[in-house]
């Protein structure tokens, strides 16, 4: 499988300091930058450690991942206006953000999406039929849950936030060194739920990262509509550290992210990343951000790719050779194809699976309303009876 | 064979899930060192530590919110909520995720939350402290939902929600918390009546009295009173409310031919009404007159100097078996 091949599970040997990394309560607004949008490399005193271990092929290989998810971004778009898919929630501008912060992770680590970081599940594991068929509204789910460590996409708004942080409380209970990672977007911190999360990670030291991807927009309201203050300001107030990462800087966002789960694995307790970034597509494939969007903040954001960047140091490096070019190039096309394929082929769902699974055991209520629609629709396949009306 | 009043019971119930599964957590607000403040779950924190019997912050959907990611690690968490009117905020976990993960699934990640809630009035209290959330939930697929009348059932229908693989919503009658009764507690959950089987604890002819958690005991009294009467009353305990046991009360009825449902929480789109359409679509030809309903009123919860008026007492449940079986009642010579 094409999606086997993904690039996860060796990425995590980061050998950053012995001990649980030590980060002060946030007090600045500095955003932290290892490459910059001109793809220079900016050294940093206390990160580069985090990231020494990331040489010329593990780049290229990022590079991969963030041009493969945003081919099945585009494929996915493709599918829902030819009327495959029944709406898709792109993460165009965002695959730094989930490159970065999921290839961080460990296979064992617990992973809390919500329902737009498709580039994750990518990484996860998940094979490209089961990214598609929840859109395609063939399933309510995509993947096993428990055979990638990846919840389902979760479509409350910051409802997971409290998924993982139990999670993570569970990890304490069984003594284990398991990470748990939540992801959710700036329109998310103005939820209840994310900020019960906060107050239970902090009170129990849960080893929790939360991972929130600032994109700037909660379909048609701007980020200075949830808050006054930069989003990693606030979880300082619950006691927990954070930091402002830039959410287009692969770089970054792994060495933040290595040190926010090193920091769960130790003991070291929750930690809250803000990854700023840009959601360049529509909130989903049934948003017109013309209606609100500024055109010019667009090209702002577009002069800030997070894919060009990369480009960009890879070049400066002589890394982007016409070989590693047509290699990632045939990768992308070949998952592109795939994803269609898959998804055209897709088998529908039998009537009668609408009351499967409800509960574990069997229901008298569902039984008896299974029963009696089965016989609706068996009804149909009966000649009507003599003198019937 | 012991005397334990309710809330022991449940203790116990707790207790004995507690030790048989290391996967057993209670969570809630005040249960730990205090034992809740209704005391149930005294003691509890003592014996099985601060990680097992956790005192949570006050904040009723982290709690449930947090219980779900404990259930996709392979616990089993009890939660409490510390009163019927203090679910709300958990609400949207407990119908977006507890109720729906398992057919969001598919069945790969399964539920087994238990949610204790102390439910109904009786007890002077002031607003948000006696309501009678249960339609809310019996509403909501993928949840199960059960009222407990007495310490036995307490005792065991609580282990026997911990052991479900699926969500349980388990209301307590906190009127009755006091009430002591004889509980067995060697009693083999694999041979008790399972958790969603309806019970007729006072057998009749006449009229089939329908009630659940705290009325079970009034509709008793009234079928001893109705017994002075000449009239025999079949009272019938739910038990559960999602799935409601339908077999048994058709059984009923189609004997007596009349049906009475009893509960303290207010009657449009309450449970009642399920249990009247359901017994009219389903043994219409057996019925010798309209199903009544005997209930709260549709007023919210009101202070406690008028609490006696809204909940149905044993006179208020014997004007109703009058109107069932067509005798003089306080809306006869009324139309419609």
């Amino acid at each position: 499988m094409l999606t086997d091949q993904a690039g996860k599970g060796v990425d995590h040997h980061a050998p950053g300091p012995g001990k649980s990394a030590q980060i002060p309560l946030r007090t600045g607004g500095d955003l932290l930058q290892l490459v910059s949008p001109d793809g220079e490399r900016i050294s940093h005193p206390e990160f580069d450690i985090w990231v020494k271990d990331i040489g010329d092929e593990h780049l290229c290989s990022l590079y991969e991942d963030m041009t493969v998810i945003r081919r099945i971004d585009a494929e996915a778009t493709a599918l829902q206006r030819q009327g495959e898919l029944a709406l898709w929630p792109p993460l165009l501008g965002q695959e730094a953000a989930q490159i970065g912060s999921s290839r961080s992770l460990r296979d064992d680590d617990f992973v809390f999406p919500s329902y737009r970081e498709s580039g994750v599940a990518y990484v996860r594991g998940a094979h490209l039929s089961e990214i598609a068929r929840v859109w395609r509204g063939n399933a309510s789910y995509g993947w096993d849950p428990l055979r990638i460590n990846l919840a389902t996409p979760q479509i409350i708004i910051g409802s997971q936030s409290l998924h993982a942080t139990g999670y993570a409380m569970g990890v304490q209970l069984d003594g284990a060194n398991t990470a748990v990672l939540a992801y959710f977007g700036d329109g998310a911190t103005s939820e209840g739920d994310v900020n019960e999360a906060m107050v239970f990670a902090a009170s129990y030291q849960a080893p929790v990262v939360f991972f929130c991807q600032n994109n700037h927009w909660a379909i048609s309201e701007p980020v200075r509509v949830q808050s006054h203050v930069q989003l990693a300001d606030r979880p300082t107030g619950f006691g927990i550290p954070s930091m402002r990462v830039d959410g287009n800087d692969v770089l970054a966002v792994m060495a933040a992210t290595r040190v926010a789960l090193d920091r769960a694995r130790k003991g070291g307790g929750p930690t809250f990343i803000e990854a700023v970034t840009y959601r360049m597509g529509p909130h989903t494939t049934a948003d017109d951000p013309t209606r609100y969007r500024d055109p010019i903040e667009l090209e702002d954001w577009a002069a800030k790719d997070p894919i060009l960047r990369l480009r960009k140091l890879l070049e400066a490096k002589g890394l982007l050779t016409d070989d590693v070019e047509a290699r990632v190039k045939s990768k992308a096309d070949a998952v592109a194809a795939e994803l269609r394929s898959s998804c055209i082929d897709m088998p529908d769902p039998q009537p009668l699976d609408v009351f499967n699974h409800v509960y574990s055991t069997p229901n008298s209520w569902i039984e008896r309303q299974k029963h009696h629609y089965s016989r609706y629709l068996n009804s149909f396949n009966q000649p009507a009876e003599e003198g019937a009306l | 064979m012991s005397k334990l009043t309710f809330a022991r019971a449940i203790n116990a119930g707790l207790r004995k899930s507690l030790e048989n599964d290391p996967k057993v957590v209670l969570m809630g607000e005040d249960i730990g060192s205090l034992g809740g403040v209704f005391r149930v779950t005294d003691g509890l924190q003592k014996d099985f530590g601060k990680h097992r019997v956790i005192d949570s912050p006050l904040a009723e959907s982290g709690i449930i919110g947090t219980a779900v990611g404990l259930a996709y690690r392979g616990y089993r968490p009890v939660c409490e909520i510390q009163f019927d009117g203090f679910i709300y905020p958990a609400f949207d976990q407990i119908v977006s995720q507890v109720a729906k993960m398992h057919y969001r699934t598919q069945g790969r990640v399964k539920m087994p939350i238990t949610i204790r809630v102390p439910f109904g009035g009786g007890i002077g209290s002031p607003e948000h402290h006696s309501e009678s959330p249960e339609a809310y939930f019996t509403h909501t697929s993928g949840l199960r939902v059960v009222a407990v009348s007495n310490p036995q059932d307490a005792y065991t229908m609580i282990q026997q929600a911990i052991a479900s693989d699926d969500p349980v919503l388990y209301f307590e009658p906190k009127r009755r918390y006091h009430d002591k009764g004889d509980v067995d507690e060697t009693l083999d959950l694999s041979t008790a009546l399972p958790l969603d089987k309806a019970a007729v604890v006072s057998t009749g002819s006449d009229v089939t009295l329908v009630a659940y958690g705290p009325l079970v005991k009034t509709a008793k009294d009234a079928a001893l009173a109705a017994a002075d009467e000449g009239i025999s009353v079949e009272v019938i305990d739910l038990r559960s409310l999602a799935p409601v046991d339908y077999p048994v009360v058709e059984a009923s009825v189609r004997k007596t031919g009349r049906l009475v449902i009893t509960h303290e929480a207010g009657q449009s789109g309450g449970l009642g009404a399920e249990i009247a359409a359901s017994i009219t679509e389903r043994c219409f030809h057996y019925l010798e007159s309209a199903p009544v309903r005997i209930t709260g009123f549709d007023v919210p919860y009101p202070y406690s100097k008028l609490e006696m008026h809204h909940l149905p007492d044993l006179d208020r449940i014997l004007d109703g078996v009058d109107r069932a079986l067509g005798r003089h009642n306080s809306l006869s010579g009324l139309e419609g």
